[in-house]
């Protein structure tokens, strides 16, 4: 654990903070829950759940349309939420962040609007490592306008291979759509550099935070991306609220791909204008208790030291990369030095389609197949993995019975 | 020769010894393991079951009248079920299999125990073997 306190923040006592959280007492098949799931989504803490519970007991209204108190305070607790969400990311304004259904509607957002300033030839370039909804969209993108999707390969160490990546860019690419950290493998990669090489050619670049926004500090304006996106329901939040982050200029160029209420700014039949940012992007009456409860959330993240639990979730997932070392026949799947939150791996003769179902019988909650990246599993010819994903309520000892649960499973399934 | 519903009261007599779902799912994998495998060249792409998070081939034949099932599966936990479906089904006419109610399923616990991906894997199998009975009348 870091010694390095940081002022007036609360420090990550683990037995404490496992209470903030309700679900994480209960049992599965009569075994107290190990929680390694976190990657395809996170435990809420009592925070969310009491924001969430108090918006439909007291405050719920629609929002930026009555004159009544429950409306306009309705509307100041979405609007606050968006500031919450802006400051997180360090975005320079509130403008600047459009509330989705999460990293997959963001996605679609971009390529919609963004998309539809593209051109037949123009070039997205995106990357072996990518979850199915920052590929699909860009496919469909490409069947529309007649754009090419390039793919940046990577290396048996599951690491992007960055002199590929520098010969795939040139004038043509427009966009680079690329993860921070791949779910598949906890794979990080050099997105700062990355941005800067694209930039160099005037291509767009979009950010896919949906692995990294609740494990790592962000700050959107020192990255320089042009888009940032992720899903509150991976950061402690409810599940369909999303974020998508763009920069002022860029998103001002755009065209709304969704038309409806609230997005305009007057409506008639010869002619409509439509609403400034961030609404324009904002069509219907949006998840409200979704963006309140996203506030919650990084309400609750503010208080402690990002840094921290950063360190603490490396220390813990490094455990667990170290104790699987240890066993007969376990292979890693992702073995660069900059991981976060994921640790990937099969044992060899044992399909993880099993070894999640034995490791399920004993309490422990894991992802086994594909996780939605495909290219990933044919790339090492392989049906899918076991992958434990971490989150700050993690701890050692659950690395220990997970370690049990495993040998068990093996020895029963070699 | 035991009727269908004879062999479901075996199955379900035999997982009625096992005390807790770690022995039951024991016995599964030894199942699974003692199930005959399909050759590799007869896995393909018309006999792979959609909907399984593992891999299963099935393959289908009708001798005397009756439905002979064999089956395969890159997991082991599916083979052993797969083996339990083989067990009841295989020797039955086509239209016993396409008409039997495989309530052995509830009675071990399989259905409470396999996740809805797992789950709905088992029911892809039983509708693929009641698809392949029906097939032959
Ligand atoms: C890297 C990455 N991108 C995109 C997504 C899609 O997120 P969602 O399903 O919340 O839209 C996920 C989640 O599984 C992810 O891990």
């Amino acid at each position: 654990m870091l010694e390095t306190e940081v002022k007036g923040k609360r420090k990550l006592e683990l037995e404490e903070i496992r209470r903030d959280f309700p679900l994480l007492g209960r049992e599965v098949h009569g075994r107290p829950l190990v929680y390694f799931d976190n990657g395809a989504t996170t435990q809420k803490p009592k925070r969310v759940i009491d924001t969430i519970e108090r918006y439909y007991s007291l405050e719920n209204a629609n929002i930026h349309r009555g004159v009544h108190y429950l409306s306009q305070q309705a509307t100041t607790a979405y609007e606050e939420a968006r500031k919450k969400v802006a400051n997180f990311i360090g975005a320079a304004s509130d403008r600047e962040i459009i509330f989705t259904k999460g990293t997959t509607d963001s996605i679609n957002l971009v390529a919609f609007s963004f998309g539809e300033s593209l051109k037949e030839g123009d070039e997205i370039l995106i990357s072996h490592l990518e979850h199915h909804s920052n590929i699909v969209p860009w496919q469909m993108l490409c069947e529309r306008k007649g754009c090419v999707l390039k793919v940046i390969p990577m290396n048996d160490r599951g690491e992007l291979i960055q002199e590929e990546f520098e010969k795939l860019l040139s004038t043509r690419t427009k966009l680079l759509a690329l993860s921070h950290v791949s779910n598949s493998l906890g794979i990080v990669n050099p997105v700062r550099e990355m941005i800067r090489k694209a930039r160099d050619y005037g291509a767009r670049v979009l950010i896919d935070g949906a692995q990294s926004v609740q494990h790592t500090t962000i700050d959107v304006v020192d990255l320089d991306c042009d888009f940032y996106v992720f899903s509150g329901h991976k950061i402690y939040g409810p599940t369909g609220v999303g974020v998508l982050y763009g920069k002022e200029s860029v998103l001002d160029a755009m065209t709304p791909y969704q038309g409806g209420g609230d997005m305009i700014k007057t409506v008639r039949f010869e002619k409509t204008t439509y609403n400034e940012l961030p609404f324009k992007f904002e069509a219907g009456t949006p998840n409200i208790v979704g963006g309140i409860g996203l506030g919650a959330a990084l309400d609750y993240l503010s208080e402690f030291d990002m840094h921290e639990i950063e360190a603490h979730e490396a220390s813990v997932s490094a455990y667990l990369g170290a104790c699987l070392k240890e066993i007969d026949g376990v292979r890693i799947y992702g073995e660069s030095e900059q991981k976060l939150g994921v640790q990937s791996f099969l044992v060899e003769g044992i399909h993880p389609f099993d070894l999640g179902t034995i490791l399920d019988q004993q309490g422990v909650a894991v992802r086994t197949g594909h996780h939605c990246t495909q290219p990933i599993m044919d790339f090492y010819q392989i049906p899918g993995t076991v992958r434990a994903s971490f989150a700050m309520y993690n701890k050692k000892e659950e690395v220990d019975v997970f370690m049990n649960a495993l040998e068990r499973a093996v020895k029963m399934l070699k | 020769m035991m009727t269908l519903e004879e062999k479901q009261q075996d199955v379900i007599e035999e997982f009625s010894l096992f005390e807790d779902w770690m022995e039951k799912y024991e016995h599964l994998i030894e199942l699974g393991k003692d199930l005959p495998l399909i050759d590799p060249e007869k896995k393909t792409e018309d006999r792979l079951i959609q909907g399984c998070q593992s891999q299963v081939w099935l393959e289908s034949g009708i001798s005397d009248g009756k439905m002979q099932f064999t089956a395969d599966s890159d997991a082991i936990i599916t083979k052993g079920i797969i083996s339990l479906l083989i067990r009841v089904l295989n020797q039955e006419s086509p239209e016993s299999v396409a008409k039997a109610d495989l309530h052995f399923i509830r009675e071990i616990g399989l259905h409470d125990h396999l996740s809805p991906t797992r789950s709905n894997g088992l029911l892809s199998m039983i509708k693929r073997m009641k698809m392949e009975a029906l097939r032959q009348i």
